[in-house]
């Protein structure tokens, strides 16, 4: 069967693609363009390890196809950092120690993003139930919320 | 398998058509690709139907709105209008999944799921929501109450699919509310849940209501009875009684890892009664 032909942007640049139907933008990112900050965890949805942002809307890439990428705007973790420089987020995330075996960290560092430019100035509630979405089983969670929490303090001074 | 993505709904028709047991529609995906990597389906061909013109649009038509069959969670949450003529139906649509689900997923699809403890589904039957369904013998307007069938069922003819479901005008001094128990706070399907729209006149008395269950039969269970507790009463104590009696009648629950027939029959007059609570004071009445 012939393969479906994609052209996308992802972090702004350009891409473009042949896949299967049945493959997802996940295993699009992973396996034909070399970007694997997005992980595969639980590959249903759960999990939120494959976190990208869609047109700018935050989505699990495990649950998008590759061909829906068509002439779409994707955002992955690649495209955080500028250069050597650490969006203030990664920073924090260093800063509070809020990652141990880091699976999750991509998919939580583009949630997070997506909240802030949503609301850059969550309560900690708020930052719980939309990162709810994102499971991670190493560091219980406070520590995360509280570098997001701190981060988007940063940010609110530039 | 394949994947198409017409751009209109008389294309979109005739390729479900062409192939009626084994092509589905993909709309937000978010049921339907854990199906296929669960092995649960296997279609041949997949019909995105994202870009039908207008399908992810929310149109004001009649004095109510049309949401597109393919607008997403977050972006129904986004809309000022909807948000504030339909909360419950909103805010019922809101707990479908988490926020990367909310970025995909559709009232449509959360509809033709046909899961019973879909979240958005009784919020839509206690508003009176209507599908729109287009297919091979043209177009036809359903009560959203009449679509799902039983357990993964839907009233849906072979090729046929719901391009829009429209969420009628409402007279002033109206709302609604959508209440689900589940034991955690986020991330969970329903054990079971509770729909209430209802009209208040000038004094705070009901004068119109709906209330329908969900996850406690087959399929989203419109309970007359209970609108009827309701009407010519404030949402007292004695009506809210009378109101979850009517509930826990009504409901056919089962028993499973969830939760027993006992606690669901239980828990919905409870939650019956809060929503219808939460409506009145919506709708601008006292308690």
């Amino acid at each position: 069967m012939s393969k479906i032909h994609v052209t996308t942007r992802i972090n702004g640049d350009e891409a473009e693609f042949l896949c299967d139907a049945e493959e997802t933008l996940l295993d699009v990112l992973r396996d034909h363009l070399n970007l694997t900050g997005a992980k595969e965890g639980c590959a249903s949805g759960d999990c939120g390890a494959c976190s990208v942002t869609l047109n700018g809307r935050l989505v699990c890439s495990c649950l998008v196809l590759g061909a829906e990428a068509d002439g779409a705007e994707i955002a992955t973790i690649e495209g955080m950092a500028s250069g050597e420089k650490l969006h203030v987020l990664q920073q924090k995330f260093l800063d509070h120690a809020a990652l141990q075996c880091g699976i999750c960290t991509p998919g939580i560092l583009i949630a997070a993003k997506s909240l802030l430019e949503k609301n850059p100035d969550p309560s900690e509630t708020e930052v719980r139930y939309w990162l709810a979405g994102n499971l991670c089983r190493c560091t219980g969670y406070d520590k995360i919320i509280n570098a997001v929490i701190d981060a988007a303090a940063e940010m609110r001074k530039v | 398998m394949q994947y198409a993505a017409p751009t209109t709904t008389e294309e979109a028709a005739r390729l479900l058509a062409s192939n009626p047991k084994a092509a589905r529609v993909l709309a937000g995906g978010t049921d339907l690709l854990v199906q296929i990597r669960a092995g649960m389906i296997a279609p041949d061909l997949l019909v995105d139907i994202k870009k039908i013109n207008g399908i992810r649009d929310i149109t004001a038509e009649g004095g109510g709105y049309r949401i597109g069959a393919a607008v997403s969670g977050a972006e129904l949450g986004e809309h000022a209008g909807v948000v504030a003529m339909w909360p419950g139906v909103v805010e019922a649509v809101e707990l479908i999944g988490s926020t990367q689900v909310q970025g995909r997923c559709t009232m449509a699809g959360n509809l033709c799921n046909a899961s019973p403890a879909a979240d958005s589904v009784p919020a839509l039957v206690a508003a009176d929501a209507v599908a729109r369904i287009v297919g091979p013998r043209g177009e036809r307007n359903v009560a959203v109450l009449d679509i799902p069938r039983g357990v993964g069922k839907t009233s849906l003819e072979a090729g046929e699919f719901i391009t829009s479901i429209y969420l009628p005008k409402r007279p002033d001094r109206a709302s609604d509310a959508y209440l689900r128990f589940i034991p955690r706070t986020e991330m969970d399907i329903a054990v079971c849940s509770a729909g209430v729209s209802l009209t208040l006149d000038s004094k705070g008395i009901i004068t119109e209501a709906r209330v329908a269950l969900g996850a406690v039969a087959p399929t989203v269970l419109l309970v007359s009875e209970a609108a009827k507790a309701l009407i010519g009463h404030k949402p007292d104590d004695a009506t809210l009684a009378a109101l979850g009696k009517a509930c826990s009648d009504a409901c056919k629950p089962i028993d499973d890892k969830r939760g027993t027939i006992e606690f669901r029959r239980d828990v919905v007059a409870v939650l019956a009664g809060r929503a219808a609570r939460i409506a009145c004071q919506r709708a601008g009445g006292s308690l």
